[in-house]
């Protein structure tokens, strides 16, 4: 694989539902009812059940493991998490969009890419990077 | 309130051992939908070089966040759990998390700050083997919402 900065990863775009975020909990141990219950997502203020930023941050790490074939080469990954992801109880539940670039390329064959998460035209993700050995 | 900078460096005792199953490791990246074998497939681990199933990048927060929680039950730190979402994630692999791992959790404050009325906390929760091999550094910055933050 030819990498250089400002190479690009595959877009990939992912559907969170309802039910995505009970696996979730279910997996990771997260059952934070803002996460799965409209009640009490709405009294705490927010505009509905919100994904957990975990989810999020694991979907977009997707992205890179596909671009490198190997979930091992994920030598580091940081997010900020910024703001909600806003998950409708219908079928089609909420839209995230990952897109990826090289910003750096580092030593030990190693480089830096950059994240930009957004779901519905918003910014769901900040200072999203992950530092990964290329093959 | 204001978080104490005196805080910065305290360490908790380690945590329990948490065994990491096969099992677990399949169940999380079906949920996260990570597709690679080397997550569910113990030939296709060891094909690719590692001793059992590997798990997905962000596994690590299964153990860690409940780790770092331990700040928030000190009462010397004083922040208010029902204010506080989570701000930063970072994680720092030394190698895969795999099956058959008997890890152990240490945590330390790293930083502790207050900005706009709201509390800044990260904590580091460093796992490791029971043996003491480093398997991975997982950072999170907790945020308490102060009542007039802006968070």
């Amino acid at each position: 694989m030819s990498v250089e900065v400002g190479t690009e990863l595959p877009e990939q775009v992912f559907r969170i539902t309802r039910a995505d975020l009970v696996r979730y909990a279910g997996a990771s141990g997260d059952f934070n009812p803002i996460h799965w219950n409209e009640r009490v997502a709405t009294a705490v203020g927010l505009p509905g059940v919100i994904a957990h930023g975990m989810f999020t941050m694991a979907l977009a790490g997707r992205a890179v493991t596909a671009w490198t074939g190997d979930p091992a080469a994920v030598v580091e990954y940081q997010v900020r998490f910024g703001r909600p992801v806003v998950v409708p109880d219908d079928d089609e539940g909420a839209e995230l969009t990952v897109r990826g670039k090289v910003g750096a390329l580092l030593d030990d064959g190693r480089a830096r890419v950059d994240l930009t998460v957004t779901s519905e035209g918003e910014k769901v993700l900040s200072l999203a990077r992950a530092v990964v050995r290329l093959p | 309130m204001t978080l104490d900078r005196e805080l910065v460096g305290r360490s908790y005792p380690p945590s329990a051992v948490y065994e990491v199953g096969r099992a677990k490791i399949a169940e999380f990246a079906t949920a996260v939908g990570a597709p690679d074998p080397v997550h569910l497939d113990a030939d296709a681990a060891r094909a690719a070089g590692h001793p059992d199933v590997i798990a997905p990048p962000t596994f690590a927060v299964v153990i860690s966040l409940e780790a770092a929680f331990v700040v928030l039950s000190d009462p010397e730190v004083g922040l208010d759990y029902s204010r506080v979402v989570h701000g930063e994630q970072r994680f720092l692999h030394h190698r895969p998390i795999r099956a058959g791992d008997r890890l152990v959790a240490t945590t330390t404050i790293d930083a502790a700050r207050t900005v706009a009325g709201n509390d800044l906390l990260t904590a580091r929760v460093e796992l490791a083997t029971e043996d003491g091999e480093a398997v991975c550094t997982a950072t999170s910055m907790l945020v308490a919402r102060g009542e007039q933050g802006t968070t």
